[in-house]
């Protein structure tokens, strides 16, 4: 077996609804900080200091491990010019790379197709999360979307006579035979018959999975867990990706934002460990995104839309440090009250295609940007 | 007895022009007949609305749902799944996916609740007095940053969209015409939008701010005058294109899929002759909507364009829901249940973009496909529930079923769903591993039941059954 050279595999963690950066990574000596967060900073003595210069409050503590094992690598001011403020299309951008107008193809359904552009592995990517979010979105790839726990995961999930629901799945795929020229009937028999080849081959997974750590009992950590199974069964997934959320704390910021990060933290925790303990580490880079930072002058209990944010990702390949800088609290320098993004994200992206898997970032990404080296 | 074609046609309005129907309501609506159906639908005054207090009783908490779904989502679906003037609600879903408004951006499901509810109020009256609502309505305003329009400082996203996908479609007017649309709006905004903290969110009113507009001549569609917004609803209204834009959209939510909207100035309509009828008709009446869909109903494509439309997820949930019965109060579980359609790929009450849903086949995914096959499913394999038990009353009423009947009246019931041979021929399989359907003992009633619940499970799942 070890002989068998592992393919690069990528996991996305989604932050939904725009981190508030200034709070996840924190300028503890910048004045300007306390300054503009009177009510929603982080108290000096609930800071962990990286450096000299940034800290991470201490519900960030597992990823100060990570940082300190230089796995770890922050990537500072992300964005992109004009940043909207929208969830909605701040989203889209970060998933299709289109900043100009509404895009198609999500970027990680083009690697998909890079991969596999004949469709034979139609768990290529998985998705745990309640939609198929556009990032993985691009009309005719296959992803295998898990909304529920895995060991549940198919068609007819209520049946629950395993025999019967046999049967019934034996017919359902009968009547989803695609007839070529039908139109829509073919594309929904194309897909019915993917989603039921998906679920085939998904649900082998927990039962080949075996392991002494226990994860905590959260949405994130379930669908962490259920990465990990997948991972290690060998199915050839490339591509993973799930949401967590939601970080839009336009008000009760502290304890709320303090919660998310913990929840994630101590899913992260197990789940490197688990990766460890399967010797299936070194082939996994986890990308951890929000759609936006959030606004560097706090509004009385949270903060509102931003621009800049931070973006990290950990694995044992990672190059593990700081790249980029913070952009600048300097009230002349912000944009609209928003830190002016200095890092495009498409740039991050690149180096991940490039770097990792091994594919032509251009057409991905949709033009050339500067890479950050955090990967070898 | 009611005629099948007759029951099959009733179920078909009340599909596109409501949340579908009961059998026993249908086989009321056809002694009362088609086009005196069509009349009621079109004046639900005659119908109770829709009881507040009873949501309020069960879940105060949607009194002020801020910010948080599924407060929001619990209201709307209530209102869905409970009105009694289906094709009051079905309009007011339209002009939100027509309008669509989102909470992404709003962040306040106060304001957008009402702005459903003017869409149940005006949405088969006047084209150009609810395009005058709208214009004013705060959540628009302020979603397509008309507050932000100033007379000094031109924000062109509501002039733009106004345009582009409220009116005319792209291709029908310049970008000069946007400027002067939106220079024309400028000063048009609301009462200042309070922080929602510590006091709670306060109601946003329109105002206009005459120190704010630009009382500068413009020129816009060829006249030329110092126009205000109304000014330019009233041009707009005016346009051959505008009536045909309105009944595109008409045609592709209530009769047959069209292309997605931005491919509208490049694509024809899939039925010219149908687009120019009802074009004409809403010029002849002055943009009255209720003559309009009043042609529409009434007309053979119409008629003809059975199972022709892909099933929105909010078609498929509040369709389910209302056949199933059971769902009249909202109870522990239906902040979940209100969410469903998200989980399908229709966020309601927050569209991705201000372009709407993109519907037909870009509904269905992998996801998306399982999430409302398996919900569907597991509603009407739940022979607990009334629209269930309702199903196998009648069946039981007939007595022995051969499992070709027992396929044939399930279908029926349901419907009636059209299927293909190859489907009908799994299905048929699934019905003669049981044999002859018998109701003599309690045994075989209770044997009967289950596997009626097992084949309705099995129809739900059929690719026929995704579309209305």
């Amino acid at each position: 077996m070890a002989a068998i050279e592992k393919d690069p595999v990528l996991v996305v963690v989604q932050l939904s609804g725009g981190n508030d950066y200034l709070n996840t990574v924190i300028p503890y000596n910048n004045g300007l900080y306390r300054d503009n967060r009177k009510a929603v900073s982080i108290g000096d003595n609930q800071i962990v200091h990286l450096d000299q210069t940034y800290g991470f409050p201490s519900y960030l503590a597992p990823m100060k491990q990570f940082w300190d094992q230089g796995k770890l690598a922050i990537m500072h001011g992300v964005g992109y010019l004009d940043s909207p403020r929208s969830h909605f299309r701040s989203m889209d951008i970060w998933h299709t790379c289109e900043a100009d107008k509404v895009g198609t193809e999500g970027w990680l359904g083009r690697v998909v197709r890079e991969f596999d552009p004949r469709k034979e592995n139609v768990v290529t990517a998985v998705s745990f999360g309640p939609c198929l979010f556009r990032a993985l979105s691009v009309p005719g790839v296959p992803v295998a979307c898990v909304a529920g726990p895995l060991e549940t995961y198919g068609f007819l999930p209520s049946i629950r006579d395993k025999a019967q629901r046999q049967a019934v799945l034996d017919r359902f795929s009968r009547m989803y035979t695609p007839i070529p020229g039908s139109g829509v009937m073919e594309y929904l028999g194309t897909t019915g018959l993917d989603s039921l080849k998906g679920a085939d081959i998904l649900k082998v997974a927990p039962g080949r999975y075996k392991s002494d750590l226990k994860y905590p009992d959260t949405s994130i950590a379930r669908k962490l867990k259920g990465i990990a199974q997948v991972h290690f069964a060998d199915l050839g997934t490339r591509v993973f990706y799930c949401d967590h959320g939601s970080f839009d704390t336009h008000a009760g910021q502290n304890p709320l934002h303090a919660s998310l990060w913990s929840d994630l933290n101590k899913g992260l925790e197990v789940f490197m460990a688990d990766l460890q303990a399967h010797d299936r580490s070194d082939n996994v880079i986890v990308l951890i995104f929000s759609e936006f930072g959030r606004r560097v002058r706090d509004n009385g209990s949270g903060t509102d839309h931003g621009a800049a944010g931070v973006t990290f990702v950990l694995g044992e390949k990672v190059k593990g440090g700081h790249y980029g800088e913070m952009p600048s609290l300097d009230a002349a320098k912000l944009v609209q009250g928003d830190l002016n993004p200095n890092m495009d994200f498409r740039g991050i992206y690149s180096t991940i295609l490039d770097k990792w898997m091994h594919l032509d970032p251009v057409p991905i990404v949709n033009g050339n940007y500067e890479q950050p080296g955090f990967l070898n | 007895m009611a005629h099948r074609d007759d029951i099959a046609l009733m179920a078909h309005l009340m599909r596109r022009a409501g949340f579908g129907a009961s059998r026993d309501e249908l086989e009321a609506r056809v002694a009362r007949g088609y086009d005196a159906t069509v009349e009621e639908l079109l004046h639900p005054e005659a119908q109770p609305p829709v009881d507040p207090y009873t949501l309020l009783r069960y879940q105060p908490s949607a009194l002020l749902p801020g910010g948080v779904p599924p407060m929001g989502n619990v209201n709307y679906m209530y209102y869905l799944v409970t009105t009694q003037r289906p094709l009051e609600e079905k309009m007011a879903l339209f002009w939100h996916h027509v309008f669509a408004t989102g909470n992404s951006k709003v962040d306040n499901y106060d304001q957008l609740l009402e702005q459903i509810d003017l869409f149940r109020q005006q949405g088969m009256g006047n084209y150009r007095d609810l395009l005058m609502t709208v214009a004013k309505n705060p959540s628009m305003i302020f979603w397509l940053d008309n507050n932000q329009n100033h007379g000094t400082e031109v924000n062109e996203n509501w002039g733009r969209e106004l345009l582009e996908l409220f009116s005319l479609g792209a291709g029908n007017y310049t970008e000069v015409d946007v400027r002067e649309a939106s220079r024309a709006f400028t000063g048009w905004t609301f009462g200042t939008k309070i922080p929602r903290l510590p006091y709670g969110r306060f109601p946003w009113k329109f105002e206009y701010r005459p120190e704010d507009h630009d009382e500068g001549e413009k020129t816009f569609l060829g006249h030329t005058g110092n126009f205000n917004g109304e000014d330019i609803i009233d041009i707009v209204v005016e346009q051959p294109a505008c009536a045909r834009f309105i009944c595109r959209h008409l045609y592709n939510f209530y009769v047959a899929d069209e292309p997605q909207v931005p491919a509208w100035s490049l694509q024809p309509p899939r039925d010219p002759a149908a687009i120019d009828m009802l074009a004409e008709t809403f010029r002849a009446n002055k943009c009255e909507m209720r003559p309009v869909l009043r042609a529409l109903f009434s007309s053979d494509f119409f008629k003809g364009a059975r199972y022709k439309h892909l099933k929105s997820p909010a078609e498929v949930v509040v369709g389910t829901l209302r056949l199933m019965g059971g769902y009249e109060v909202p109870r522990p579980g239906c902040g979940e249940l209100s969410m469903q359609p998200s989980y399908m790929g229709q966020d309601l009450l927050n569209p991705p973009s201000v372009e709407g849903w993109h519907t037909g086949q870009e509904w269905i995914n992998s996801g998306s496909l399982m999430s409302r096959i398996n919900f569907v499913a597991e509603q009407v394999g739940n022979t607990n529930l009334p629209g269930v038990q309702a199903i196998v009353r009648r069946l039981q009423a007939m007595g022995v079923l051969e499992p070709e009947q027992m396929v044939d009246s399930c279908l029926d019931l349901l419907g009636p769903v059209e299927v293909g041979p190859d489907t009908k021929k799994v299905l048929t399989e699934q019905a003669k591993q049981w044999g002859q359907i018998r109701w003599d003992t309690p045994a075989q009633i209770e044997a009967s039941t289950k596997q009626t619940g097992e084949l309705l499970q099995l129809i739900v799942a059929t690719r026929e059954y995704q579309f209305a």
